[in-house]
């Protein structure tokens, strides 16, 4: 676990400001930054992926044993995209803590 | 041993990096550079040195192409001098923080303006603070071995920085001089094959470059100006292990007659060998003074100076760069301040001489000397200057 | 009902690969097309890549010490020199392959920058590494300003769009007065052997450029049209939209440039009016009638000079 920037001692820099660890920012988030949410619903949906393919975060993965899409609300900033772009309005977006 | 040839000096140091088995080349044309890397470009034509010749289009490109082809491992080299090293100075300083240890030789040349293809050092002064290794070369011999010395130092896994070698363009890269060669067999045994601390590649994905924030930015140059600090054993040992392959032996500040000298000339570079052929004539007048060639400007050997110049009365450094506006030029401000915490401290004085290649002869320095003693110079002199 | 649930069942997504190589926590804003962009991208290209980023969005979405959203090897040294940067490590990989230091196996190299480290900064350094013909794929995200530093105008920032270092006014109402750089053109004129442009709201051409880019044989310069929402002042759930709309209306038109053939990448079919495109967009909000028609004259024209460079004809509404 990478520690945050402000507990870091400078003996603990890796030479050049090198990071070593791909992908760590994933520690980061950006869930945080939502007003709006996805509601999905999953009778509505297609199964076209079109959602996993648009969003921005890569925060929709597909959840093939209960054959539906899923969100991370870790990451999921709430923009929206998934919801304007799908093509049968399976996705609502709604404002957070309703 | 190696051969001994005559042979023009940016030659020798271009047959110096070949000998390294540079992998990329990529450098810029620029006077006084180009025999350098005319010459490596040769080389790469001819098949005598299996490396990438890089033509890129600036200055700027040629250290951000290093600073990418260190980062996958290779071996790298390029050269350049004065308006070249001011358009690559971004890069500059962050090749220095991402300790990308590549070799630079810098053909020491007048900043512009006005337009100077002549030799000083301000080019070198203005990116003193890039976080480089950064040594100065007498002569043709000591930039031959340089060059060898910068890869093994820069590249060992402890150091991992880029490496300049400052050569007095013209007056030194110019000229032909008796050099001796390594052989291959000499340079394999000096220099073990380049294993950079990260590389990029797809089989273990590292970021390099990653910006800092005010949290952390402070941390980041601390381990650099660390880095930098602890370099000085490991160029040490390079110099010492140097010495035992071809019998010349360097270090960080170098002495002439200094034991019992009442007065120091203090130079870096070629002016050292005008000043010490100063020190003998005035040796034969009676007077004691002594010569103290500064190699390493970064990391700077603060306390090799101040044992050595603190015997002293006198110190009379010899600035070849002017610095507009300031207190003094940029070598006697270092010296000054490294001093100022000595209980005894010589006088410290700043002479500024040798600017866009002014000729500076041994009588300019002795004469420089007694100016220096005799009238009493607050801050700095521009020797030589007219009106 | 049985054969409507069937058609329901999760299939595997083809032409479009699974992994992420930039993580989820980058710090993007909402909506950033230019990002959905860099994703696509990563994705048509695979793992076995060197990627070297210009500094804007992009680097300083993703990297603040100690944290990197990178899943392949990346390296950022300085605004204008991606291209530079990239010739580097393709250089040095090649030497290496060559002499036998590390294994031959082919590996993409990558550089990318926005519009302004592309069309401004970094115009030289890409210029001089594709008429070196180094091998490495360039991509130009293009949001159209300078968004990073806060939506200050670019040369690729387009006739009529208000920017904060170009707003519409009385004396300047178009906003930005000057035509936006034509780079994709730029590039092909180097003779490379292929370029073409590009936009994630069609993803599967992007990802057929992408993979073409990869097999060409030198450089490749990819244009690819990055709806911004924050600078565009649009809402962000309509950027993938937005970008639709910057190709139908022929603003953005999709084209590739293969070995000095020039090809429309869809249908020429009739355009729609650059109004579509604009509406809804605050950073033209500020354009009258009298520019507007002076745009679409402009847009037509290029149109029409795009289509005979790829040697097709309109196709009207009864043809199509």
């Amino acid at each position: 676990m990478t520690k945050p920037m402000d507990h870091i001692t400078w003996q603990e820099i890796e030479p050049g400001g090198v990071i070593s660890e791909p992908g760590n920012a994933s520690s980061y988030h950006t869930g945080t930054w939502r007003s709006q949410r996805p509601v999905y619903d999953v009778d509505k949906c297609i199964r076209c992926w079109r959602c996993f393919i648009m969003c921005p975060d890569a925060a929709i993965s597909p959840d093939y044993e209960n054959n539906r899409m899923v969100w991370n609300f870790d990451y999921c900033k709430g923009c929206g995209i998934c919801a304007f772009e799908c093509p049968v309005d399976a996705i609502e977006m709604q404002e957070e803590g309703e | 041993m190696g051969r001994k040839v005559g042979i023009e000096v940016s030659i020798a140091a271009a047959d110096a990096a070949a000998l390294c088995d540079v992998d990329v080349v990529a450098a810029y044309p620029i006077t006084p550079q180009t025999h350098v890397v005319e010459h490596l470009a040769e080389l790469v034509a001819s098949g005598h040195l299996d490396a990438e010749f890089v033509p890129v289009e600036s200055e700027h490109s040629a250290m951000s192409v290093c600073c990418g082809s260190v980062a996958v491992g290779a071996r790298t080299f390029t050269a350049t001098a004065a308006q070249g090293l001011a358009l690559m100075a971004e890069i500059v300083y962050i090749a220095g923080s991402m300790r990308l240890p590549l070799v630079m030789f810098l053909s020491n040349r007048a900043l512009s303006g006005p337009l100077s293809i002549w030799n000083d050092h301000s080019d070198a002064m203005m990116v003193r603070d890039c976080g480089w290794i950064q040594v100065f070369c007498e002569d043709g011999q000591e930039v031959f071995d340089a060059i060898i010395h910068a890869f093994r130092v820069g590249e060992d896994p402890q150091v991992s920085l880029p490496v300049m070698v400052n050569v007095d363009g013209f007056v030194l890269t110019h000229v032909i001089e008796p050099i001796e060669y390594w052989t291959k067999e000499m340079v394999q045994k000096y220099l073990p094959p380049f294993q950079p601390v990260s590389r990029l590649t797809p089989e273990k994905p590292v970021s390099m470059g990653a910006f800092g924030m005010p949290e952390i930015y402070l941390e980041q140059k601390m381990a650099h100006n660390v880095a930098l600090l602890n370099s000085r054993p490991i160029i040490e040992k390079g110099w010492t292990e140097l010495a035992e392959l071809t019998g010349r032996k360097y270090s960080a500040v170098e002495t002439y007659k200094v034991d019992d000298a009442e007065t120091i000339i203090l130079g870096m570079g070629t002016i050292c060998s005008t000043s010490s052929l100063a020190v003998d004539k005035m040796r034969a007048e009676g007077k004691k003074v002594g010569l103290v060639k500064l190699r390493l400007w970064r990391p700077l050997p603060s306390d090799d100076l101040r044992r050595v110049l603190a015997k002293a009365k006198d110190v009379v450094v010899l600035d070849r760069a002017i610095c507009p506006g300031g207190g003094n030029a940029p070598v006697t401000s270092e010296i000054r301040a490294i001093m100022y915490t000595e209980p005894e401290r010589p006088r410290i004085h700043c002479m500024i001489a040798g600017i866009g290649q002014r000729d500076v002869t041994p009588d300019d320095v002795c004469a420089m000397v007694d100016m220096a003693l005799s009238q009493s110079i607050k801050d700095y002199h521009i020797y030589g200057v007219r009106g | 009902m049985a054969g409507a649930s069937e058609k329901k069942i999760l299939k595997p997504l083809k032409n479009f690969p699974m992994e992420e190589y930039i993580n989820s926590g980058h710090r993007a804003c909402q909506g950033c097309a230019e990002v959905l962009a860099v994703r696509h991208v990563l994705k048509a290209i695979g793992p076995d890549m060197i990627l070297a980023m210009a500094t804007g969005c992009m680097e300083i979405i993703s990297s603040p010490y100690p944290l990197t959203s990178w899943n392949v090897p990346w390296i950022h040294v300085a605004f204008e020199n991606a291209a530079a940067v990239a010739s580097g490590v393709e250089s040095g990989l090649k030497a290496l392959r060559r002499k036998g230091r590390i294994p031959d196996k082919e590996i993409t190299v990558l550089a990318m920058g926005g519009d302004g480290g592309t069309t401004d900064i970094g115009f030289q350094a890409l210029s001089g590494m594709m008429e070196r013909g180094q091998k490495v794929i360039y991509v130009c995200v293009d949001n159209e300003a300078y968004m990073n530093t806060g939506i200050q105008r670019s040369s690729s920032t387009p006739f009529g769009a208000s920017t904060t270092t170009s707003p519409a006014g009385k004396v300047h109402p178009a906003g930005q007065m000057t035509w936006k750089k034509d780079m994709t053109a730029i590039a092909a004129a180097h003779g490379i052997p292929y370029t073409a442009t590009a936009c994630p709201s069609f993803y599967t051409d992007l990802i057929k450029k992408v993979q073409k880019a990869k097999e060409a044989n030198g450089p490749a310069y990819l244009h690819i049209l990055s709806v911004c929402p924050t600078g565009w002042r649009i809402p962000p759930e309509k950027a993938i939209q937005y970008g639709q709309l910057a190709v139908d209306t022929g603003v953005f038109p999709l084209y590739e440039v293969e070995n000095g053939v020039w090809k429309l990448s869809r249908k020429a079919k009739a355009l729609k009016p650059v109004t579509d495109y604009f509406k809804g967009q605050g950073r033209y909000r500020h354009l009258d009638e009298k520019l507007t028609a002076f745009i679409q004259e402009k847009v037509n024209e290029r149109w029409e000079r795009l289509l005979k460079l790829c040697g097709v004809e309109l196709q009207t509404e009864d043809q199509a």
